[in-house]
């Protein structure tokens, strides 16, 4: 009885390592840091099988707020970066992090908010007026508060109403995009999201969408290389040529063809050099 | 609740299905707990039983150790395996973070405080019982561990069904580790967290439900091998 159980388990544990060597076997892969709005909107399923026929390289995609993503690009666990917050992205070139950083495109924002509307948002000038109305009725408003590329235009935006964001009506959750909707769902609370994630969202009870088209509310993606004389261990080669194929016009198209509901979540804007 | 019927209906249509994402999600998740479970038993058992039989200074201060560690949260587990596998960590050459292998070793963290600490309690009773008889037929310690283990193995099966419990429920360390890549680390915790954040509710529940019995599977074939041994040897 001892001896065929330890066996059946030597041969277990044999096997199921051996199957986990399996998956790391091919080298033939880069490790992309991006946001949950690109992941959780289906984006990456339409372009990296595209990509992958294409260059025959694989694409693991670790989807973080954009300021962990930054940590992992710092720390030199990720070959390329796909995010959202431009002067967080100036800065890691600036620090010598990243080697290179292009537009690849854009979306934007859009409040969102309980349908009866109690801050009265969707009569708003503007986006700023938007939020002054929400800061002034002191609507429930659920913040991101996780450092991520729409937490930080989230308080960029507040500043530029010259509102200060505080007080019970104000709730930091340190949450991703769809959590923090969730909880607005259940809160009947204002929010700001990607439109992206918004318009994939499955479960937003009450909320609707109350105002956008402003122009503080654009949101740009940029994609980063990282530099290879701060990382030497990363796969340049391999991200480069996926960052090449993003700015191309094959990657541009393919992100134009990408479509939620006969809807186009995002906007290609690389500058062709 | 329609929400709840929906859970259900998704869970047996995911489970009838046999859709191909879902069967790579639940056989990554089970190779990584059962092997984190086993690599956690190979080397908690002896030290368990070691603890039990050895009377040393620090002792004590180990055995506490080991029933507070039973309580450690996974997300610190899951940080300190992050720090130490991360490129800019200690073991960064290995280029393990965001493989399985790092979620096997952050559950080996997590599991092995449980079963060394259960098995130290288990074994030192058994201790009791027979130490005038194992002395008298004069059995060295070290001779005894294989022993008392054996003597010990089904109160030391529901030990280690513990650990799986403990590896195949949480998300905070596999997901910090793992990255929850498509096809690569995700498991089926992290696809609910996944699930739940896109807002697809049924679709969470229904993973969760399928994990429920994905465990429940387990434990009544650990059952059944239990209680089929202790027939046979009467």
């Amino acid at each position: 009885m001892k001896r065929p159980l330890a066996l059946a388990s030597l041969a277990f544990v044999t096997l199921a390592l051996a199957g986990i060597g399996q998956a790391r076997a091919s080298d033939h892969f880069i490790v992309l840091a991006s946001t949950t709005s690109t992941e959780q909107s289906g984006l990456f399923g339409h372009l990296l099988p595209a990509f992958t026929e294409a260059s025959g390289i694989r694409v693991r995609v670790v989807a973080v707020g954009t300021g962990q993503a930054f940590e992992i690009a710092r720390r030199g666990d990720a070959d390329s970066l796909l995010v959202h917050d431009t002067s967080g992205e100036q800065r890691l070139v600036a620090e010598g992090f990243a080697a290179e950083r292009a537009d690849v495109m854009a979306n934007d924002f859009v409040i969102i908010g309980p349908g009866h509307d109690p801050a009265g948002i969707a009569k708003a000038e503007t986006v700023a007026d938007a939020l002054a109305r929400i800061a002034e009725t002191a609507s429930a408003f659920t913040s991101r508060g996780d450092d991520s590329g729409t937490h930080r235009a989230e308080q960029r935006l507040w500043e530029a109403a010259g509102v200060e964001p505080a007080g019970a009506w104000y709730r930091e959750l340190g949450s991703g995009m769809g959590q923090t909707l969730n909880t607005a769902a259940a809160m009947d609370a204002y929010v700001m999201s990607d439109r992206a994630t918004w318009l994939v969202f499955e479960n937003p009870r009450d909320l609707t969408l109350l105002f956008e088209d402003d122009e503080a509310l654009f949101n740009q993606y940029g994609s980063l290389l990282i530099d290879p004389l701060r990382h030497p261990h990363l796969k340049h080669d391999l991200a480069m040529q996926w960052h090449r194929w993003l700015l191309s016009e094959a990657g541009q198209q393919a992100i134009a063809d990408f479509e939620v509901q006969g809807q186009q979540l995002f906007f290609p804007n690389a500058r062709p050099d | 609740m329609p929400t709840d019927a929906n859970a259900f209906q998704t869970a047996l249509a995911l489970i009838l299905g046999m859709d191909p994402v879902l069967l790579g999600i639940v056989a990554l998740s089970l190779q990584v707990s059962l092997t984190a479970v086993l690599v956690a038993a190979l080397l908690a058992l002896p030290l368990g039983a070691a603890l039990a039989l050895w009377r040393f200074p620090g002792r004590g201060a180990i055995i506490v150790a080991l029933n507070a560690l039973m309580g450690l949260p996974p997300v610190v587990a899951g940080l300190t395996v992050y720090l130490l596998l991360s490129r800019a960590g200690p073991l960064g050459q290995f280029g393990l973070l965001f493989t399985p292998t790092a979620m096997v070793i952050a559950q080996v963290i997590l599991i092995l405080p449980i079963i060394a600490a259960l098995t130290r309690q288990q074994i030192e009773e058994l201790h009791g019982e027979y130490r005038d008889q194992l002395q008298s037929l004069g059995v060295s310690r070290p001779r005894m561990i294989p022993t008392l283990l054996w003597d010990a193995r089904f109160s030391l099966l529901t030990v280690i069904l513990a650990g799986f419990g403990r590896a195949s429920a949480e998300v905070g360390a596999v997901m910090i580790v793992g990255g929850n890549i498509d096809g690569v680390t995700r498991v089926m915790t992290t696809a609910i967290v996944l699930e739940t954040s896109k807002g697809n509710l049924p679709l969470a529940l229904g993973l969760g439900l399928v994990l429920l019995g994905l465990v429940l599977l387990v434990n009544a074939a650990a059952h059944l091998v239990g209680e089929t041994a202790r027939r046979r040897l009467g």
